[in-house]
Formats: structure tokens, sequence, C-alpha cells
């Protein structure tokens, strides 16, 4: 919790055109937000600015334009490492979103740092994105994986992850925050295990990034790893964040342009930092884009964004609570942004139709965390998630589609 | 909810409420599973023949209203029919899936589920029991002719 003040969603709203429309003959409650996030003018207009004015080839163009493009683009990655406190810019590195910024990591640094012996420690909770790719990791070098569990209140269970993390352990990879769950998981503490005995720290930011103020130095992490659709800014682009002495190590992801420093027939030598590991152009639209959603994230002050998804979601957790029948998932203590439930005889699916009948959008599935829907032994849940654009009334609404949606289904 | 029932019919929420030959079938010529991953809808589909004839067909399964009441429907349409009807039927299903349009003479009560086409992500949920009696089908033929 932060003391800030809530942000004013009469203040917020006209900032999000795409708000202003109607959805089963209703106001659109856009409630999935941890799917991805709408946009701010300021964001749309950055885009198209950037094409109308600015567009060309980055860094080796010799003309005016090309310099101003390439201001643009390089402008946005210190805005990135200003709004994750990197002290250096070398080390944000360009992403098309958390995903491939994890994969990055589990390629040119786990591929080639780990072997059968080494242990990777996940946890059951997290996105398909930080597992799959460490599965494939541990297929290729034969490094074991191991999963902390959900303890008694859904959030990560501390004691069996200080019994997981060993002396084998190289590297802890854990969601900032479930997406699915909405937990803030207690990264501070399984840091602390993991430098214990010397692994390294990947966190999954794609959550807490657009949710509450990220110092990447304070979490004391190795690799950070957000994506900007979620965070108001453009699909297609995402940061990496990783320690510079880590990235300096590690050989390049991609080959191609722009990631070279010299290529003959023989070989080739690398470019330096961040440029090594963004082969080909660049996604220069998409950053100036994320460096405008920053922008605006960082003038409203991350402290009030925090408070205001808070308020949000306990509000949601308060009268949803209430409805005869449901079951909300999550640890009530941590949860925030998400609130994932399930209604009794009703299924997540139908659930979510029925609310889209009433202009709520929300998600039903799994979330693309199965592992933790097997742990919580469902098949899937129906989630709202929230961003600083929702406002009491739009939980109002959903509050009262689920008791209606429950009526309808089990014929009261 | 009032557009709800376009999709939600009464007959299919009177499937899904009280599900028609549902349970296990012991004497079973073939059955088949049907599993939708993405959503944990689950359909196992049993037949038993007499020559070209389904003379019984039980399903078990849990998920959405839509994939269990289309499960429910079929059974209740297929039980008596012919093996060759119950294809023909299969195929003119699967098409008013996409098209949202089907004869009611030809699909009886199985064009209570019409208005599914118009919500695209719940085909799958619809068709998951025929895909399941699909592979029942397969099964038989496939012992047939191993015979
Ligand atoms: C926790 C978490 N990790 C990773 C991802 C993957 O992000 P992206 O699809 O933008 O690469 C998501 C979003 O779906 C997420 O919520």
């Amino acid at each position: 919790m932060t003391s800030a003040a809530p942000l004013d969603p009469a203040d917020i709203r006209p900032d999000f055109p795409l708000l202003d429309q109607q959805s089963g003959g209703q106001l659109l409650a856009y409630l999935d937000n941890a799917a991805t996030s709408q946009k701010p003018l300021a964001v749309i207009e950055a885009v198209e600015g950037y094409y109308r004015h600015t567009n060309a080839n980055v860094h080796r163009g010799i003309y005016e334009l090309a310099n101003r493009s390439t201001e643009a683009f390089e402008g946005a990655r210190q805005k990135a490492a200003e709004f994750i406190n990197a002290s250096d810019w070398h080390s944000v590195i360009f992403t098309s979103g958390t995903t491939e910024a994890i994969n990055l990591v589990a390629y040119a640094w786990g591929r080639q740092q780990l072997g059968s012996g080494d242990e990777i420690v996940l946890s059951v909770s997290e996105h398909h994105s930080n597992l799959v790719p460490w599965q494939l990791v541990a297929k290729a070098t034969g490094a074991k994986l191991r999963y902390i569990p959900l303890g008694e209140h859904q959030g990560l269970d501390l004691e069996a992850a200080a019994q997981l993390i060993n002396p084998r352990t190289k590297l802890v990879a854990l969601g900032h925050q479930s997406n699915a769950l909405g937990n803030v998981n207690p990264v501070a503490q399984i840091t602390a295990l993991a430098k214990n005995v010397g692994a390294l720290v990947l966190l999954d930011g794609a959550q807490s990034a657009p949710h509450f103020p990220v110092d990447v130095q304070a979490l004391g992490c190795d690799f950070y790893a957000f994506s900007g659709h979620k965070l108001l800014g453009p699909t297609g682009i995402g940061v990496l964040w990783g320690r510079r002495e880590i990235l300096e190590e590690m050989d390049p992801f991609l080959g191609g342009g722009e990631m070279i420093h010299t290529v003959t027939l023989e070989g080739s030598t690398w470019n330096e930092l961040p440029w090594k590991f963004e082969a080909g152009t660049p996604k220069i639209a998409q950053a100036v884009g994320l460096g405008a959603a920053m922008d605006y994230l960082t003038a409203l002050g991350m402290d009030r964004v925090q408070r205001t998804i808070d308020d949000l979601s306990d509000y949601a957790a308060r009268s949803l609570g209430e409805i005869p029948g449901i079951t909300l998932y999550g640890d009530a203590d941590t949860r925030s942004g998400a609130l994932s439930f399930a209604m009794k005889g009703v299924h997540p699916h139908d659930m979510a139709q029925l609310l889209d009948q009433e202009g709520i959008a929300v998600r039903a599935g799994h979330h693309c965390t199965q592992p933790l829907m097997q742990s919580l032994g469902v098949a899937a849940t129906t989630r709202a998630s929230f961003q600083i654009y929702n406002t009491v009334e739009e939980i109002d609404r959903l509050a009262a589609a689920i008791r209606k949606a429950a009526a309808f289904m089990l014929g009261a | 909810m009032s557009d709800m029932r376009d999709l939600y019919q009464q007959l299919i929420l009177d499937h899904f409420k009280s599900p028609r030959n549902k349970g296990p079938l012991p004497d079973a010529d073939t059955t088949a599973q049907g599993r939708n991953p993405l959503c944990g809808d689950e359909v196992d589909v049993a037949l038993k023949f007499d020559g070209n004839q389904i003379v019984d067909i039980k399903f078990e399964g849990t998920g959405c209203a839509i994939s269990q009441a289309s499960a429910s429907i079929m059974t209740t349409v297929l039980k008596g029919d012919s093996v060759s009807h119950a294809r023909d039927l299969l195929d003119k299903f699967s098409g008013m899936m996409v098209t949202g349009k089907g004869s009611l003479q030809q699909l009886g009560k199985l064009a209570a589920l019409a208005d599914v086409h118009k919500y695209p992500a719940r085909v799958k949920c619809a068709m998951l029991s025929w895909r399941a009696m699909e592979a029942s089908l397969e099964r038989r033929t496939v012992a047939v002719s191993t015979e």
C-alpha cells in the first residue's frame, strides 16, 4: 500500500478514446487489462507523429531525418531505463515483449551456462512464457526444473522455496506479480535466498511494471522483463534489463544487421550493448510509443497508479466476495490488479459470455498458467483485471452482472 | 440478458441442467475421448452398435453449458440412428457451426445450437462431443476393417 492519493477516473478516461464505445447496448467496461491495456492519446499520437514526421531507419543514417529518428528511438531507451531505475541504459534491450525477453535469456545465457546437475527454480504460478523457455533449456542442457508451490493462502510457499533453492540452483526465474491470481510475489525474500547460493534471479515484470513503481537496483535481480502493451504502450515492444557484467559475457541471441561490429567471411565481432542483442531494424515506432506511455505514467506518478489499482482491486474483492456461491482465488494479502473467480454451477466460459452480453469484457480460461490451474484444482477461472481508467461503477456493474448470470444459468 | 437467450436457448439450458444419456456404457463397442485443453472441457462418447445401427450412446464429461448440452442433445438425436446418417448429421452440424444455417427439417432440435456460430470462441465447445462421436465411429471402422 502506498499513501499516495488515488487518481480520479474523470480526469483519466478522456485520455483513452477507445473506452468511449458501446458494447452489448451499454458503455464498454474493459476489465481485461492483464491481457493488454488500452492506449492513451499521448501514445497514439506519439506513434502517429513518428510516422508522419520522423520515420527513417536508425543509427547508420548520414542525413538529418535519420538522426532525429535515432534520437527518438534512443530517447525511448533512456525513458525505459529511468522507468525501472536502471543505472545504465546500455543494459536496456528492446525486445518484442516479455516472451522474447525471457527467451533471449534462456537461449543466450541458459543454454550456454547450464548443464546437467544445475537447477532452475520457478514457481507453479508462472505464465507459460516464463515456463516453456526453461523447459526447452532443461531439455537441451540436462538442467533440472524445480517449482515453488503455493502455500496455505495461495501465496508462494516461502518455506518450500528455502528448501528448493540450494547450491545447485543457478537461476531463479519468477513472476513479480501473477497474471492469473494478482499476487505480488515475495521477490525480496526469494532473491535473498537465491543470492545466498550464488544463483541469478530473473523477474517477469509483465504485470508488475504496469502496476507499481519498479526499481531494478533495489530489487537486486539480475534480469527484469516486461511488455509495452500491458503498460499503456504499443504491441510489439518490450524490455529486457540485465546486469551489465552478465550481458557483456553473453553471446548474441539473434544474428543479423545492427548487432555486429565487423563482419568478414571468416566471422564477426559483436556490437556493444545494448545493440548486440538487437539484430535487424528495431521496433522504432513502438519504442517511441512506449516512451510516451512511460512519460504519461510517470507524469501521473506510479505511486498514484498503484494506489488507484489497489483501491479498485480491494473494492472488487469486497463486492464480489459477497456474492453467494463465488470463490475468489489468490492471496488476499498481496493480490491486486487481477481478480480470478469461479461461480458455483457456472462454467468460467459461460460466465464470461454472459458478462460480455452486459458490455463487460473479462477473460476466462487458464490465463496461460495451466500448471497453476492444476494446482488450484480447476480447469479455468474467470478473471477481471484493472487499470487506472476503471471505475467503481464498472465493478458494481460486474458484481450485478455476475449475480444476474448466476440466476440465469442456475434458474433461480 | 435477453440476447443471451439466442445462445443459451431454453433447450440448451434444459439439457445442461438435466443431461440425457449421461453416464457409463459398460457394454460399449467403442469409446473415444474429446478434450479441449484450452478450456478444460471433457466429453467422452461411448457407442454400441447392432450392425449399422447405433443402438446405444452415452456420454460422460464436464465443461461449459454449450459443450455439455451439445453432447446431451447429440445423444438423443443419434440413439437408434444409422451410422451413415450419424456421419451425415455430423457434416450438417459442423456446417451449421460455420454458416449459422441449417434446416430445421434436417437438423431438428440440433438447430437450437445454430447461434453458436456467432460466437467463434464457442464453436469448439459445441463440436467437442461430435468430434468424440466421430472418433468413436472411426474406431469401429478400424475394428471392423481389421477383423
Ligand atoms: C506474467 C506474464 N508474463 C509474461 C507474459 C507474456 O507477455 P507477452 O505476451 O507480452 O510477451 C504475460 C502476458 O500475457 C504475463 O501476464
